[in-house]
């Protein structure tokens, strides 16, 4: 068996009331998960699964696809040992788009945090440096979002101008 | 009669702003702004085989206070035109700007939320380099205008520097 059965069977076990559901692409097989509690899976996984790296931290947007809620962060956990991943799906519902940080577990999340703040709006409760990582402070809206428009709100048009 | 001694020794006579402009236009010092793949065209025409050294833009400079010459070769986004513009403003007039290439004249293939559609929505541009990126010749073309918009238009401006 390998690190991403072994896990996702024991979460099973443990927390079957916050699981929602699993799936497979091309041999990786991750776990969808609520949200609530996110971090003590997270812990389970970093602790007694020996996930010791945050691979990547990134959100989804599934915007009027039929998922379980609009949005999802994915966490794709590494463990450096046996040199296998993990990956955990945390749904994020659209009105109230919020999800504990996982900050306190790993040193890499803050700054993929932001970004998934940046692009999709999602907060990150207990985050404590939840800024705008990629685009300007001043940017309204987050672009990554589906029922953003291509070519944004009119930011491109309003800006200061140089010397004209 | 003293005039002409002179000019039998080969001295000749113009107007100042004629040889201010003169020796501007054969001595710009290029601010290169290069940020996407037209820099790397923009090296090879300062480069031995173009070699702009012959239209006298060879002295390329990183500090905008030592130049009179932008050229902003590559896309520009929303977060990298407060950059530009406070560079563009840093370097000492007389100034002249180019702008090199699709992205940085129209936006190019970038019609996104995060790419100004054309530095011209914020700062002045003298001449456009049309191409994606544009050929070494092209800039050449590009430079030899800037020359001749100094000899005619600033010829008749004040010395404001």
């Amino acid at each position: 068996m390998s690190l991403q059965d072994d896990v996702i069977a024991d979460l099973k076990a443990r927390f079957a009331d916050r699981v929602l559901g699993e799936g497979s692409h091309v041999g990786q097989r991750w776990l969808d998960v609520k949200r609530e509690g996110i971090l003590d899976l997270l812990r389970a996984c970093r602790d007694d699964h020996g996930c010791d790296v945050l691979m990547d931290l990134c959100g989804v947007d599934w915007l009027d696809k039929g998922m379980p809620e609009r949005f999802c962060v994915v966490y794709e956990l590494v463990n450096l040992k046996k040199a296998e991943h993990v990956r955990i799906k945390a749904w994020v519902p659209e009105d109230d788009p919020e999800i504990d940080t996982a900050s306190d577990l790993w040193k890499a999340a803050p700054w993929a945090e932001r970004e998934v703040y940046d692009m999709y709006g999602l907060t990150f409760r207990g985050h404590g440096d939840l800024r705008r990582i990629l685009l300007p402070d001043a940017y309204q809206g987050h672009p990554l979002r589906k029922d953003y428009p291509l070519v944004g709100h009119g930011e491109r048009q309003n800006f200061p101008r140089y010397g004209l | 009669m003293g005039l002409d001694s002179w000019m039998a020794e080969g001295a000749m006579t113009t107007r100042v702003t004629d040889l201010v402009s003169w020796s501007r236009k054969n001595s710009m010092w290029p601010m290169p702004f290069g940020v996407a793949c037209c820099a790397i065209e923009m090296m090879a025409t300062l480069s031995s085989r173009y070699d702009l050294a012959r239209f006298g833009a060879e002295a390329i400079r990183f500090s905008p206070r030592q130049s009179d010459l932008m050229i902003v070769s590559g896309r520009i986004s929303l977060k990298m035109m407060p950059v530009l513009g406070k560079i563009w403003e840093q370097m000492p007039e007389p100034k002249w700007c180019i702008s090199m290439g699709a992205c940085a004249s129209c936006g190019g293939v970038f019609d996104t939320y995060a790419m100004i559609q054309g530095i011209d929505r914020f700062m002045p541009v003298h001449v456009y380099v049309p191409g994606c990126p544009p050929r070494p010749e092209s800039l050449i073309d590009a430079v030899i205008k800037i020359q001749e918009i100094i000899t005619t238009e600033r010829a008749n401006r004040a010395v404001s520097a």
